[in-house]
């Protein structure tokens, strides 16, 4: 099979009553990495929250489908072992839990009983992304993201990433916070992923993570929708002008959920 | 007062019962004394749990246990307390009241390392037992419990390491209460000589979920000036048990004793660890678990109380409830006057897993000294939506994730259990408990 397919059609999303995503579409396919950008506040997160299915989003209207399976009926654990990844903004810190002991439970998870990955192979593959990803070998056997620093997790979620292969990743502002040499090191992890199989999305504000990742496509959002759409040359363009000529071509004034255009 | 609580034993069954062991004077004397105290003396008044209605008189006092001539021939819930594949060196293990099966590495016993039963204590280390037996620790007349226990003591092991030995394999000491009526009055007294080092390690079983019976089980531990003591337990009476469990060291200077105990009775409980550090610069951790289910009604109290100057004393509780469990976590801290440079710290935490468990952590500091440091945190809560999403958002299934995120809360205290065989096993009696 050459990859997947995630379809996003008209998906309007709400937080306690609140509307954020009014109708969005997109179509992300393996081999494909898609960039989405936009100022602050505009649904960049709710996006890749509601794809997840974050317990607090509600879906009011609109459709996921992956391969064509409804991803809406699919339980947060299904939609993962369907193919689905979300690195995510904020992890949650697990005391107790090291990160290879739930690293070993997520990959086998995917695996049917009685055929789980050895634990030998587990260790070689582990110890070979985390040496790519220049992390420390102690970090498997530190509690996931209990004290890590915001760069730690980050280069976490890579790994997690890495070792879990699915087939459409979605990036939740992998970039934030973390210094150039960081940013790098992630950015090779991401682009090791590329191939046929695994189509990414990668949600940011800023450019300069695509300094380092080629996007083959780039939206913008705002106001809750994907507002314009194009290749790389778009985040160079937004890069050098910012974002007040969308704003202006498309009449918007404020570009934030708030507002109606 | 609805429960009767006459005894049902009185001096002439007492003296008979002493008279049969061939104890000393000494001890048929304690022990009638305190049952006379026992008559009068209250019971104990656990903070916010009510136990004056629990069963603690209403138990069948012996039952024998046979002799067993290999560990191997002990059922499978027994042999999961070590590693059957590299059998311990060093064990004691009570059936009932008997001694089923003992051992002490040569070499150890050479050196003057004692590690038997209470009653083969009393004969053949009589003075070392009298000297510690509910002196420094522990006293009778505290209330009726421990009155009680003076009194009708039918069980234990004594633990002595002379000055300047330190003993690497540690010590494990199995209490399996195979009659399911039968009552475990169980003293456990360790004594470590100055500059000496042990690992003891003791695991309580029984299967009475429908017999009603109690543990009374006061534990001394003495350690001498530099001795260092860790002291690690795992508590799995069946719910047919109304259990008093009394964990008390007294630390000397530069002593260390350090408690990881895994409190998994089913039943109604009572515990408590308290620690006294008299020396300069003794050290205490006091590490607790527990997991909670069913209508179980348990009160954990950890104290430390410090008296030595730079003393350092750690509190550390976690426990899960489910179902309509109640748990009490009273931690006391206590710096006397005079103990300047002292430091206390205490952690209680509660995870919740049902509405109708109850849960509820008291951090106490009492302090009569001005140079310390001290500090305390509590919290009740439940499982963390957010960490759910997460792991689940990794392909783990609900109810993974929450195996994952109970076994990491109780992890930092289950990774102190000194002895691996039991770590395991407390791993499993956790799985089993919450499930």
């Amino acid at each position: 099979m050459a990859g997947s397919t995630l379809e996003i059609k008209n998906l309007h999303v709400s937080i306690e009553g609140k509307e954020i995503l009014k109708g969005v579409n997109l179509t992300v396919k393996g081999g494909e990495f898609h960039a989405i950008m936009g100022p602050n506040g505009t649904g960049k997160s709710t996006l890749a929250s509601a794809i997840m299915g974050h317990p607090k989003y509600e879906i009011t209207e609109g459709s996921i489908l992956l391969n064509g399976e409804d991803v809406l009926e699919m339980e947060v654990d299904e939609r993962a072992r369907a193919g689905l990844f979300l690195a995510m903004q904020y992890p949650s810190e697990i005391s107790g839990v090291t990160t290879s002991d739930f690293l070993r439970s997520a990959i086998n998870a995917r695996r049917e009983e009685g055929n789980e990955i050895p634990l030998m192979q587990f260790i070689k593959d582990l110890d070979k992304d985390l040496d790519f990803l220049e992390i420390d070998q102690s970090m498997a056997t530190r509690y996931l993201n209990e004290g890590f620093s915001g760069g730690e997790k980050k280069r976490n979620e890579i790994l997690q990433l890495m070792q879990i292969k699915p087939d459409i990743a979605i990036l939740d502002e992998i970039d934030s916070g973390l210094d150039i040499d960081a940013l790098k090191v992630v950015s090779k992890g991401i682009n090791k992923m590329r191939g046929e199989d695994f189509g990414c999305l990668i949600i940011t504000h800023y450019q300069r993570l695509l300094n380092y990742i080629t996007p083959d496509f780039v939206h913008v959002m705002m106001q809750g929708r994907v507002v314009k759409s194009g290749g790389p040359e778009l985040a160079h363009r937004l890069e050098a002008e910012g974002y007040d000529w969308i704003k202006e071509e498309l009449g918007i004034e404020d570009e934030t959920v708030g507002q109606n255009a | 007062m609805t429960v009767d609580t006459k005894l049902p034993y009185d001096r002439s069954y007492i003296e008979q019962f002493s008279a049969e062991r061939n104890e000393p004077e000494w001890m048929k004397e304690l022990r009638l004394n305190a049952l006379d105290q026992a008559e009068s003396l209250e019971l104990p008044k656990p903070d916010k749990t009510k136990i004056g209605n629990w069963n603690f008189t209403r138990f069948k006092h012996v039952a024998t246990g046979e002799k067993i001539a290999s560990l191997t021939d002990l059922p499978a819930e027994i042999q999961d307390f070590f590693d059957v594949e590299n059998l311990p060196e060093n064990i004691v293990i009570q059936r009932n009241h008997t001694v089923a099966f003992a051992q002490l590495n040569e070499e150890l016993s050479n050196k003057g390392v004692i590690f038997t039963d209470i009653f083969t204590a009393l004969k053949e280390h009589e003075d070392l037992v009298k000297r510690y037996y509910m002196k420094d620790a522990v006293a009778v007349e505290e209330h009726k419990l421990t009155a009680l226990h003076a009194a009708l003591m039918n069980g234990g092991v004594f633990v002595y390491v002379p000055k300047n030995v330190q003993i690497e394999e540690p010590l494990q000491a199995v209490f399996w209460q195979e009659d399911p009526e039968v009552a475990l009055v169980n003293h456990v007294l360790v004594v470590a000589e100055e500059n000496s080092e042990l690992t003891y390690v003791e695991n309580y079983i029984s299967n009475n979920k429908e017999e009603a019976t109690v543990a009374n089980i006061v534990t001394e531990v003495i350690a001498q000036d530099n001795a260092k003591v860790s002291f690690g337990a795992v508590d799995n009476f069946a719910a047919g048990t109304t259990t008093y469990v009394n964990r008390r060291g007294v630390g000397y200077r530069h002593a260390t004793i350090d408690w990881a105990l895994g409190q998994m009775n089913d039943g109604n409980t009572v515990s408590e660890n308290v620690t006294h550090l008299i020396g300069d610069g003794s050290v205490s951790n006091a590490n607790a678990v527990t997991v909670g289910r069913g209508k179980q009604i348990q009160n954990f109290t950890a104290k430390i109380a410090q008296w030595g100057k730079n003393s350092d004393a750690q509190i550390l509780q976690r426990g899960v409830m489910k179902e309509s469990a109640t748990s009490i976590f009273n931690a006391i801290g206590k710096i006397e006057h005079g103990a300047s440079g002292a430091n206390n710290e205490q952690t209680s935490r509660v995870l919740m897993l049902s509405e109708k468990a109850r849960g509820d952590a008291n951090p106490i500091l009492l302090i009569d000294e001005d140079d310390v440091t001290a500090g305390h945190a509590a919290s009740v809560g439940r499982v963390d939506p957010m960490q759910l999403y997460y792991l689940m958002s990794r392909g783990i299934t609900q109810e993974e994730a929450e195996r994952l995120v109970i076994h990491g809360f109780l992890d930092p205290v289950v990774a102190q259990l000194p002895i691996a065989a039991v770590k395991k096993q407390l791993k499993q009696v956790i799985e089993r408990k919450v499930n």
